[in-house]
């Protein structure tokens, strides 16, 4: 029986083949999807902000680019997964709302994404896709027996990464 | 923000549940004199959840909805975000525009400014009232609109929120009206620091 693991905003799981991993709706969020293809071991974190060292406060690790990606990569390593084979899939980022004077509240999602690539490349982890800006929300899914990560939109339609 | 919004008293959060009333009360009548219906409204709920809840309100993050989102200038800086569920904004649509019912499938510009209007309306009119109550100028900016799902939609005053704390601090009311089920829900998010500078003014220090 394959389950459906859903991750909330600010929140990440991790899992193994034939379970799938879904988050709804991510706007300006990311939704980083890392994947081990031979143990089939993968994670879906659903960051919301991009670095705890500028919050004030971090009661909860899995909300920022840099704290959430360690956690999730340990817990998937517990499961079985090699580092050097996990690679890196990434989508959101949006900025939902266009104001004439986009200040930088506006510009999460940008801020967001940037945070999440250099986090990876600090990790040393390989991305190897990135469908991440525009103005429009996704809902994201992990297949973990394939490592296919499935972008859902309203009407920009639907992509495999 | 988590720890200032955790920590306030039922007199305090009562409070604020009756600035919502007054404000919805206002946009209510604003919205039902514009479209010439008789609006419910539910009396508001002043909420503290986990952020990641907020999206359940409206029906889950994947619910497909229309929001219009405002920012509120002066003393005690907020989002106002006003959220219909699509079918409900269609069906506004249809009655600002003179359609027949059901003829709105999708949005046209002259659509979306249409419901960008009823946006800013209930806003000044909900704002109006807060403004009276606390003696404070409070401001709204032009709106923005999107149709999305609304968790994405919900994210983008979520974000602002938990760069303080995993709670936000709600306070939302519903409109119904009977006959033909159109919904929504009116958002008002204080930014970090303005709930102070709110409960101050209208003289609730807990």
């Amino acid at each position: 029986m394959s389950e459906l693991i859903k991750v909330g905003m600010a929140d990440y799981k991790v899992g193994i083949s034939p379970n799938n991993l879904i988050s709804y709706g991510l706007g300006s969020c990311v939704g980083i999807a890392l994947y081990d293809n031979i143990t089939k071991v993968g994670g879906l974190a659903h960051i919301m902000l991009p670095d705890s060292t500028q919050a004030r406060s971090a009661e909860n690790p899995a909300k920022f680019a840099d704290t959430a990606l360690p956690l999730m990569l340990s817990d998937m390593i517990k499961l079985g997964a090699l580092k050097q084979r996990i690679t890196a899939k990434i989508a959101g980022g949006a900025q939902m709302f266009t104001f004439a004077n986009a200040t930088d509240i506006m510009r999460v999602g940008e801020r967001n994404a940037e945070a999440v690539r250099a986090m990876l490349k600090k990790m040393d982890i390989r991305m190897i896709a990135d469908d991440t800006g525009g103005n429009y929300g996704r809902t994201v899914e992990l297949k973990l027996e394939t490592g296919i990560y499935r972008v859902k939109t309203i009407d920009k339609g639907e992509k495999e990464l | 923000m988590s720890s200032e919004i955790l920590k306030l008293s039922a007199m305090q959060l009562d409070a604020l549940r009756e600035v919502g009333n007054v404000g919805a009360g206002n946009s209510a009548t604003a919205l039902s004199q514009i479209i010439n219906r008789k609006i419910d409204m539910t009396v508001p709920q002043v909420a503290i959840m986990p952020l990641g809840d907020v999206p359940d309100v409206v029906g889950g993050p994947d619910a497909m909805v229309v929001g219009v989102y405002l920012r509120v200038f002066g003393p005690a800086p907020s989002s106002i975000l006003f959220l219909l569920p699509r079918d409900s904004a269609f069906y506004l649509v249809d009655m600002l525009m003179g359609r027949e019912q059901g003829d709105t499938t999708s949005l046209t510009s002259m659509d979306e400014s249409a419901l960008m209007e009823i946006g800013n309306i209930l806003s000044g009119a909900y704002l109006n009232s807060l403004s009276h109550f606390t003696n404070l100028t409070l401001l709204p900016s032009i709106p923005a609109l999107a149709m999305d799902m609304a968790g994405a939609i919900l994210s983008v005053i979520l974000i602002q929120l938990g760069q303080m704390g995993d709670h936000a601090l709600v306070i939302e009311t519903e409109f119904t009206s009977d006959n033909d089920g159109v919904k929504g829900h009116f958002f008002l998010i204080p930014d970090p620091g303005s709930l102070t500078t709110i409960l101050a003014a209208i003289g609730v220090k807990g």
